[in-house]
């Protein structure tokens, strides 16, 4: 499985993503923002970090960077894009995913670890969760607060495009447990496709046990299936 | 212009100095070379009136590579790695405005780290705020947190711990010390000593604005009710710059094209160009029509006294110009060649083909005042009599303390920065120490911050040992070896006798500490100035501490980790109730003696429970230190959500001392049931007094027969404080 990490300036999680994807056996390159062609890719990943500083709004600047047509070309037919925070928010600025990300309701950075519920295990990014499964992970995001309007949410949940949505640790969903504002706890949502998934939470940061849990292992095992 | 007393003043230097510099340049200063000199000579660069105290402190050691003197210390974890890491003040920039003042404290510290060729790995911070009722603490603490994590988290380096604490001795002088931790290999360390001459000087980095101009200047002086106009010399910082400037940085250290490199952060392009001409004995030749400025018609004194953020010098190998420079364009950055090292010794100033200033650089840096300021010995302050103190149950005081500002849980701070990017982060802020694993490796340091300033204020030497031995605990109950220190000596003006006796005596202690526990200090900072119309803050010297664990196999907490577990206590406890926490909860009361340290002791005990972690025998440690014995049993369980069956003690002894005394040199660990007889041989045999004092149980913390209290209960009693603020 050949992977590639898109890295602007600002990208932080671009190494983090790295070794994760290293030590799940993909075969991974790093792409600089100036690029302008990709190399072959089953997988590509737009990391977390304050791209472009986050400046006029986080995501836009490099939702405009040279190598962005490229990812949309990639993703219109077929391959595997996976945005992780940052990533995430670029990912609705190209309008790859609809929707947005609002500032947290709190109107500061979070950076915790939070329960989230797996919506949808049937897609090729969750296969290899179980259904409601509680996934424990780690947030770290100033703009993690998702939000869309009422025609796209009655999509989502139609055709099951919400991946992920903030939970306690037995999954029940209710606003306490929704650490940033988010619409209905949508922690991570699909394209129609669902061969787009874009996710607030940091899966690579749970990959191993001595510096947090696993949880995030069976999300990079499920791609490589 | 003429140099006139006003203008002389203005730029915060005294006549007689002024006499000096015209000696040292046999005729006037134009008002350039004055500028020059006033940044030069400002207490903050020059440590004027603490050079002669900071050279008593132990700096060597075997595992230390670079002691103070470069932009950071270096000190060496085996293999090829070594750790570089400094701590810094930027006190009053952020009372200034808090938000800026502490990003580009964050920023300037991480600068001074990867100028010497480290990545960065973690970011820790020691914060001081006035009384929680004080019009403005809500305020700055606010913007002083959002502005450490708002820097950290854009940058991408872990804020991993740190200090938070209210005092009304700082209601109208914060503080705001942030210190960065980076990882080199031994092999690639870069210095700021310039070699060679016609070797071109690099301007790399932002562009130089009218910001932070005399900063400085303004660190080297107290606060008068004016000095909300001095915003605009506060800096404002760009992590998202800094972090191009870091990639930019370690990318062209990759290989040797860098002679020297110096990050302009302090009296900006001024200090950076004569530090590297002087270490080198140099002349340096700037052609300031070449630096890169964000605003028009900025004069040649404004271009050298900017601390616009995010800039460094650097001095090139012939012929690595075209290389550096595709580097830089790469990251966006500007890279101008912007002068020459010549054999002078001279820093000349050229602009508009016209040499505007010329000083001789030892002028500038060597021949720097130094004072021997006149100071005084602190009296032995008198004893308190405990007993006039109306009794309190041990509830009813250990709530109150739970529940005060100083000891509440912090979390609503940590849970704003983030603490895990990079994903070598073992064990967050929480815990005696953060635990940062080397990447890709097996082994991991621990780091932490430490201060006691009402100890240092009753009685200066204590509590300068104090802050030593205590950093060397936290690193110690985490099982990590501690290696050495930085230290952020925050104290008043040094004009003031008192005020220097109490940094002369700290600074005594300090070296005592770090000589007896061989943990020698390998880079600092001293901010003098700090208070306000003549009232200084309590002397605050911060410790920020690394060890060394060398193979991590899971990081130790001081939370409990399992029931019926044995509850051991390193160390005697004699109940010094003197300047305790207790006493300033519960009756608002600051006197009496700081504690004693028992050097020996404190080596012994530190030795061995270290020798207990590594051999595995300890299920969770904490050192006792603000709060005493009940407090720590309490962390202990809060972060567990585990309870505690304490026994009372056999002895006939006061309980309010024995538990709320804040004797030095001890330790709580949590061992196995089973290991006990195995602890207690290694104990007994190196002489180490120790008592049982309980186990582990679930759902309550108690006192045998004294007191009990549901776990929940002590969970949200020290979870409020910041929720409710």
């Amino acid at each position: 499985m050949k992977s590639s990490v898109i890295v602007f300036p600002g990208s932080n999680c671009d190494r983090d993503i790295a070794v994760a994807l290293q030590k799940m056996q993909f075969k991974n390159k790093m792409i600089w923002h100036k690029e302008t062609s990709l190399p072959k890719s089953d997988l590509i990943v737009i990391p977390g970090g304050f791209s472009y500083g986050d400046y006029l709004r986080s995501g836009a600047i490099a939702g405009k960077s040279l190598i962005i047509d490229e990812v949309i070309k990639a993703a219109n037919s077929g391959c595997l894009i996976l945005g992780i925070c940052n990533g995430f928010q670029i990912l609705t600025e190209t309008g790859m995913l609809k929707g947005t990300l609002l500032r947290n309701k709190n109107l500061k950075f979070i950076n915790r670890n939070v329960n989230i519920r797996v919506m949808n295990n049937e897609t090729r990014f969750t296969s290899k969760y179980k259904l409601n499964q509680v996934l424990n992970l780690n947030i770290a995001h100033n703009e993690g607060n998702y939000y869309t309007d009422s025609n796209h949410l009655d999509q989502l949940k139609k055709d099951n495009l919400i991946a992920f949505k903030y939970s306690d640790s037995s999954g029940n969903t209710d606003d306490k447990f929704n650490p940033n504002g988010a619409i209905e706890n949508i922690a991570g949502i699909f394209n129609d496709k669902k061969n787009i998934l874009g996710m607030m939470p940091h899966p690579e940061r749970m990959v191993d046990e001595l510096i947090s849990n696993s949880d995030g292992i069976n999300l990079f095992s499920s791609l490589l299936d | 212009m003429g140099i006139n007393n006003k203008i002389i003043e203005k730029h915060g230097l005294k006549i007689e100095e002024y006499k000096v510099i015209k000696k040292l340049l046999k005729r006037d200063p134009n008002l350039l070379e004055l500028g020059v000199f006033s940044a030069m000579w400002n207490e903050h660069c020059s440590y004027k009136s603490s050079r002669i105290h900071l050279k008593k402190l132990p700096t060597k050691g075997d595992q230390v590579i670079q002691g103070p003197g470069e932009n950071a210390g270096v000190i060496d974890i085996g293999d090829n790695d070594a750790i570089i890491f400094k701590i810094e003040s930027h006190n009053h920039p952020s009372f200034i405005e808090p938000y800026q003042g502490a990003a580009t404290g964050v920023g300037g510290i991480l600068r001074d780290v990867f100028t010497m060729g480290a990545r960065p790995i973690a970011l820790l911070n020691s914060i001081h705020f006035g009384s929680p009722s004080h019009p403005k603490t809500k305020s700055l603490l606010n913007g002083v947190v959002s502005g450490i994590g708002g820097y950290g988290n854009c940058i991408g380096i872990p804020t991993v711990a740190g200090e938070t604490k209210f005092n009304d001795t700082y209601n109208d002088n914060i503080l705001v010390n942030a210190m960065a931790v980076g990882h080199a290999e031994k092999n690639k360390i870069f210095y700021s000593k310039a070699k060679g001459i016609n070797k071109s000087v690099v301007y790399v980095g932002s562009k130089t604005g009218r910001d932070g101009i005399h900063g400085a200047s303004m660190a080297s002086a107290e606060f008068d009710e004016n000095s909300d106009e001095k915003k605009p010399t506060v800096q404002v910082g760009d992590p998202f710059t800094e972090k191009l400037l870091l990639e930019a940085c370690l990318e062209l250290m990759k290989d040797d094209s860098i002679i020297a490199i110096q990050d302009m952060g302090a009296a900006g392009l001024t200090s950076s160009s004569v530090e590297m001409a002087s270490k080198g004995s140099l002349g340096i030749e700037l052609i300031l029509d070449k630096v890169p400025c964000r605003e028009e018609n900025m004069s040649p004194y404004e271009m050298m006294l900017s601390e616009s953020q995010e800039r460094m010098l650097i001095i090139l190998e012939d012929g690595k110009e075209e290389h550096a420079k595709k580097i830089f364009q790469k990251w966006d950055l500007d890279f101008v060649i912007i002068g020459k090292t010549t054999d002078t010794k001279k820093l000349t100033l050229k602009y508009k083909d016209e040499i505007v200033g010329e000083i001789p650089i030892e002028a500038l840096a060597s021949k720097a005042p130094i004072y021997d300021r006149k100071w005084t010995k602190k009296k032995i302050p008198k004893s308190i009599n405990i007993k006039k103190f109306k009794k309190i149950g041990l509830k009813e005081a250990l709530i109150k303390i739970l529940s005060s500002p100083n000891h509440s849980n912090k979390s609503w701070i940590t849970n704003q920065y983030d603490q895990m990017v990079m994903c070598d982060t073992a064990q967050k802020s929480g815990s005696d120490a953060a635990i940062i694993r080397i990447h890709n490796k097996d082994k991991a340091i621990a780091v932490a911050v430490d201060s006691s300033a009402n100890y240092c204020k009753s009685y200066p030497i204590t509590g300068g040992k104090q802050i030593v031995c205590e950093n060397w605990r936290n690193l110690i109950t985490v099982g990590a070896k501690p290696i050495a220190i930085t230290n952020c000596l925050n104290f008043g003006n040094p004009e003031n006798k008192e005020v220097m006796g109490e940094f002369a005596e700290c600074l005594e202690g300090i070296k005592e500490a770090c000589k007896f526990l061989n943990f020698p200090v390998v880079s600092g900072n001293v901010s003098f100035y700090n208070g306000t119309n003549k009232k200084n803050i309590y002397p605050t010297p911060v410790i920020g501490g690394v060890g060394l664990i060398e193979k991590l196999s899971q990081p130790l907490s001081h939370n409990f980790k399992k029931n019926n577990s044995l509850l051991i206590l390193i160390g005697k406890t004699f109940g010094h109730l003197e300047q305790s926490c207790y006493l300033k909860e519960n009756f608002a009361v600051e006197d009496g003696k700081p504690p004693k340290i028992n050097f020996i002791n404190e080596k012994n005990n530190g030795e061995i429970v270290l020798k207990l972690i590594k051999e595995n025998f300890v299920l969770s440690s904490h050192d006792i230190s603000s709060g005493g014995l009940l407090v720590a049993l309490s962390e202990m369980s809060i972060g567990s959500k585990l309870g505690a069956k304490i026994n009372k003690p056999k002895k006939l002894v006061n309980l309010t001392e024995y538990f709320f005394g804040e004797d030095q040199s001890r330790y709580i660990l949590e061992i196995h049931e089973n290991s006990l007889s195995d602890v207690d041989k290694i104990l007994k045999k190196n002489n180490i007094y120790y008592e049982n004092i309980g186990i582990t149980q679930d759902n309550y913390f108690e006192i045998e027969g004294e007191m009990k209290i549901d776990i929940n209960d002590l969970f949200k009693i020290n979870n409020q404080w910041y929720n409710n603020y």
